[in-house]
């Protein structure tokens, strides 16, 4: 699991690729064919129920949300209402998933003492990506909380602040140097070095994050809509021969529910685990 | 070739919305469902978790600490059990010793005795023995003399009526007797 979030953390291209072909394909079909209700990025943005054109305004993705929350809430709230030393098997699931980001995440990169201060961040980062992206396969509820912008982007405000608060806490004139003069380089280089690192480090982090774990489960959803869509245009629409492509299609849509579970977790350790290096950069002594 | 299809889209719904630009409803209850879930994790699951470790720590520590003393005392216990096997040891060597001691002193005490009871029964014995010979000599020479002084009467026809003279005619005889004896005696 480990070696492909590392190599997750270097493809943000490739996943934008994917979406604009996953997009490029999904959206004549919706148009060509009457009888096939093919996915589109409308679904993302569904009717407002509530609140509409207010800055409360509620609509499909936001109720999912909170079914996301709530679950969260409820599963941890079971797990630790009464710890014991000796614990359960429910018990000892929560610690276990709890466990993933103390120890894999927050000591092993920012070692005991800063991350017993980062744990909070990082374990609502990671638990909060988690649950939202699992409502994606999850029935009825079908679409990842984390497929629209607001919460990519609000955790990542959260991790760039975060990183950037724990650097000046640390030492400002480290934290600058660090970041924007890298040592071992001859000073002419800087002209160039400094600006790179300055966007790489100040605006390149948070837009990958967002996009990221955006894109990765928009274009989940649109495959999985696609495959169902297509098994049911096979099946009931079609008919007769089409039946056995409905067969076809319907394995490839279980497959790859399987497939955005892995996502899921996936993403949601790339970005608690990114945020964590972020912060440990920003602490760090010397580069 | 994504525009194409945006535009597309766009002609048959009113208006596609670009999945990168934020609403701002968007943010707003994304940001509260982090600040809840943040709080929740802070101030609820992480201190419980975090007090059930260090309680999960202090068990194990306190058990380590159990098994030592435990196994402290075992050793005491070894300890004394065997510097009691050794005063046991000890204890008995000196009673074997004494006993030993005791065997020899009564063996040695029962044979002083039985030599002086066979002493006291010999010489008991041989006084016995010697008042026997002696009151048998008195006899034989009462009974030797009378015979003798008979035997002389008859030989010599007279009668030792006196009893001076046959008192000296027998000492006399008697004197020559022990003498013949007592030559035979040495000559041996």
């Amino acid at each position: 699991m480990f070696v492909v979030a590392r190599a997750e953390l270097h493809a943000p291209k490739q996943e934008i690729a994917l979406l604009a072909n996953a997009l490029n394909l999904l959206v004549p079909m919706s148009t060509d064919d009457g009888e096939f209700h093919g996915p589109s990025i409308l679904e993302f943005f569904p009717g407002a129920l509530l609140f509409e054109g207010t800055y409360f305004e509620i609509n499909r993705i936001q109720l999912v949300r909170f079914v996301a929350v709530a679950a969260l809430i409820l599963v941890f709230w079971l797990g630790t209402r009464r710890m014991s030393v000796v614990p359960g098997r429910f018990q000892s699931l929560v610690e276990m998933g709890l466990d993933l980001v103390r120890v894999n995440i927050a000591d092993d990169l920012l070692g005991k003492k800063d991350g017993r201060r980062f744990l909070p961040i990082l374990t609502t980062i990671f638990f909060m990506v988690l649950f939202m992206n699992l409502t994606g396969v999850i029935p009825f509820l079908n679409i990842a909380g984390t497929s629209v912008i607001g919460v990519p982007l609000v955790l990542a405000i959260v991790a760039y602040i975060t990183f950037i608060y724990a650097g000046i806490k640390k030492s400002p004139k480290n934290f600058f140097k660090n970041a924007l003069f890298p040592s071992g380089v001859p000073w002419p280089v800087y002209i160039i070095v400094t600006p790179i690192e300055f966007i790489s480090t100040f605006v390149i982090r948070p837009v990958t994050l967002t996009l990221r774990l955006m894109m990765n489960m928009i274009v989940g959803h649109l495959l999985l809509v696609l495959f169902f869509a297509a098994t049911q245009f096979f099946f009931f629409t079609a008919g007769g021969g089409w039946a056995v492509l409905g067969v076809g299609s319907l394995a490839f849509g279980f497959v790859f529910t399987l497939f955005e579970i892995l996502v899921a977790v996936l993403q949601a350790y790339v970005f608690a685990l990114l945020t964590a290096v972020y912060i440990q950069l920003a602490v760090a002594e010397e580069h | 070739m994504l525009h194409a299809v945006l535009r597309a889209a766009e002609e048959g719904h009113e208006a596609t919305p670009n999945p990168v630009l934020p609403e701002l409803y968007d943010i707003v209850w994304s940001a509260v469902c982090f600040v809840i879930i943040l709080a929740f994790f802070w101030k609820y699951v992480l201190p419980r978790v975090q007090k059930l470790l260090d309680e999960r720590g202090e068990a194990i520590e306190g058990n380590i600490a159990k098994a030592d003393e435990a196994q402290r005392k075992a050793e005491a216990a070894l300890e004394e059990y065997t510097a009691q096997l050794a005063d046991a040891r000890a204890e008995a060597g000196r009673i074997r010793e004494a006993a030993r001691e005791d065997g020899k002193r009564i063996v040695a005490e029962a044979k002083e005795q039985a030599l002086s009871e066979a002493a006291r029964v010999t010489a008991s014995a041989q006084a016995q023995i010697e008042a026997e010979r002696q009151s048998a000599l008195v006899s034989l020479r009462s009974e030797v003399g009378t015979l003798a002084i008979d035997l002389a009467s008859g030989v010599i026809g007279e009668s030792l009526a006196d009893d001076a003279k046959a008192a000296a005619v027998v000492d006399r005889f008697l004197a020559d007797l022990e003498a013949s004896e007592a030559t035979a005696g040495g000559k041996k």
